[in-house]
């Protein structure tokens, strides 16, 4: 059960990853690996300011705008210097690894017990669950509830808040600017301004993400980004799946799935058979594999099938 | 209106790719006229108008629309006063996006885009009503991606899309030619009822000689980055496809002497 209810936390969670995620390669056809240092800087700016003894709310709004920060400056190289989307990326995500490292000052910081989201979880959950709790007979621990419970608020409300902001005029723009460049130019959008507008909301996102798993967590590791962008793809494909839609509010709501979803078959993956912590990330890249090369696969058996004879 | 004065542009200077595509355009294009621009391939009819666009920024000369110079404008600056039709019907709508959504775009060009809806019931009602008129049955299906539509059906709404909010001019760039012959007819029809209507200041690239001698108020005939014949007022309604046929036929006559010597007998003979 707390297996389960972990999963799914962390699912949540990085459905803000997700929803980053699904703005530059949904909505710009860009795989952004910036994601990957983006992820580790709010992870690295919350846990050093938490340490300094500032509130968690602050905390958690600066990483995600440090994580803006990182999406500007690979959104500037993509569109004012003109470098491919991927490289910028790889560029961004590669500088990141040293000014996350700065940031920290170490190479890992644990959170103490008392500051963080993590702290407020558990003093709520003390307040409205009591000291022992239990769902369907097994004993759970208070603090995992009520950090989930607060995570799917969060992403419920943020979900709908980008739903908001994509039907507006700026975000309909946006959309339209990975839609059709040439069209959206011609009704005299700079592209430039949406991309790089874009890809700041992006990481600011993924960079809230961050924050809130090393909450979560209670400590922040310069290594936790490797292989993110894979998560979000995953997450977002999967979610395309679930959903068997492009339509804004479906692909946001699979967005959500996908990364839950995910999560669970992650958590299942690493608890059958001998694995271990280390083998994480090769599960995560063979799900997406199969995530991705699936759909290629039925199509070909299909096609294969044996047409019955009139 | 339009003036544009001695507009040079060379792609790939210095290279053996070299090509002198406006050698020295200067025109000027009174408001409410309707130009048609003709002239065989490599001409520079196309590139004369994305230069007015922008789509790129013009070596030497200057462009003026309206009392702004645009000649140093991004080409997304321009089009507060451009509205235009591209020769592919992809290029003018966004193929994932409703009718609506691209109309709303639409319908913002030349104002703030800040946080207000993008979709209301004004648009929805008066976007029924106008595309109503187009007899195409899209006024049900206004919530369809327009990706679905056939390509004179989206060719029709990009011009709606780019009249929608009056431009000072508006480009036309072949937007009939990639069209079967009924939707061309049915789109070329629509263009002059919009442009009559609104009496807006047109400048159209065409292949077709048939179109130029049907419609607009002057006729501009390109050949090697210059404008070689232009066909204004009684001129222009005296016009037959015939009298086209024997200027092409002078260009290609023209073409066959070689660069130096027509230089010299241009010099002489003017």
């Amino acid at each position: 059960m707390t297996t389960l209810l972990g999963a799914l936390t962390i699912g949540l969670i990085l459905s803000l990853l997700a929803f980053g995620v699904y703005i530059s390669f949904r909505l710009y056809d860009v795989a952004d690996i910036t994601v990957d240092g983006s992820f580790t800087l709010g992870a690295a700016v919350v846990a050093v300011l938490l340490v300094k003894g500032w509130d968690p709310v602050s905390a958690t709004l600066a990483a995600a705008i440090a994580g803006a920060v990182a999406g500007l400056v690979t959104g500037l190289l993509q569109t004012k210097c003109g470098i491919n989307g991927l490289l910028s990326g790889i560029l961004v995500m590669t500088a990141l690894y040293s000014v996350n490292l700065r940031v920290m000052g170490k190479s890992n910081i644990a959170i103490p017990r008392e500051v963080g989201f993590g702290a407020w979880a558990e003093k709520a959950s003390h307040a409205w669950l009591g000291d022992e709790f239990s769902i369907l007979g097994w004993a759970v621990d208070g603090r995992d509830v009520t950090m989930c419970l607060g995570s799917a608020v969060l992403v419920m409300l943020l979900g709908l808040v980008l739903y908001a902001f994509f039907r507006t005029n700026l975000g309909t723009a946006m959309r339209a600017s990975g839609d059709n460049p040439q069209m959206v130019r011609a009704l005299g959008v700079s592209v430039d301004f949406c991309r790089i507008f874009g890809l700041s909301l992006s990481n600011g996102l993924v960079g809230l993400s961050g924050a809130l798993f090393c909450q979560y967590l209670a400590f922040a590791d310069a290594q936790m980004g490797i292989g993110m962008v894979v998560t979000g793809l995953a997450s977002v494909i999967i979610g395309e799946a679930l959903t068997s839609s492009r339509s804004l509010g479906l692909a946001l709501t699979g967005a959500v799935m996908g990364s839950v979803f995910f999560r669970l078959l992650v958590a299942i993956a690493m608890s059958v058979g001998n694995l271990q912590a280390t083998d994480l990330k090769l599960v995560t890249a063979l799900c997406l594999f199969i995530a991705l090369a699936l759909p290629k696969f039925a199509a070909k058996m299909k096609r294969a099938k044996p047409v019955p004879a009139a | 209106m339009l003036s544009l004065s001695k507009v040079r542009q060379t792609f790939n200077p210095g290279t053996v790719n070299e090509v002198r595509a406006l050698r020295g355009v200067s025109l000027e294009i009174a408001a409410g006229s309707f130009v048609v621009v003709l002239g065989s391939n490599g001409s520079g009819k196309s590139t004369l108008l994305n230069a007015v666009a922008g789509t790129f920024l013009i070596d030497e000369g200057s462009i003026v629309l309206a009392g702004h110079n645009l000649t140093r404008w991004p080409e997304h600056r321009r089009a507060k006063y451009i509205g235009r039709v591209f020769q592919n019907p992809f290029s003018g709508t966004a193929p994932n996006m409703s009718i609506l959504e691209n109309f709303a775009l639409a319908s913002r060009r030349g104002h703030r885009r800040g946080l207000g809806w993008a979709l209301h019931r004004k648009l929805r009602n008066d976007l029924r009503d106008r595309v109503r008129s187009l007899k195409m049955g899209l006024e049900d299906r206004l919530d369809n991606a327009i990706g679905s539509l056939s390509g004179g059906q989206r060719q029709a709404l990009t011009l709606l899309m780019a009249t929608w909010v009056k431009p000072d001019l508006l480009l036309l760039d072949e937007h009939t030619a990639a069209l079967d012959p009924k939707s061309a007819d049915q789109v070329m029809q629509l263009t002059a009822q919009i442009v009559a209507e609104k009496n807006l200041t047109t400048l159209m690239v065409t292949h077709s000689m048939a179109q130029a001698v049907a419609f607009g108020s002057r006729v501009l005939m390109m050949h090697q980055g210059q404008v070689f014949y232009d066909f204004a007022g009684a001129d222009k309604r005296r016009l037959r496809i015939d009298d086209l046929l024997g200027c092409f036929d002078d260009l290609r006559r023209r073409d066959l002497l070689d660069e130096s010597a027509a230089a010299l007998l241009q010099e002489q003979y003017g």
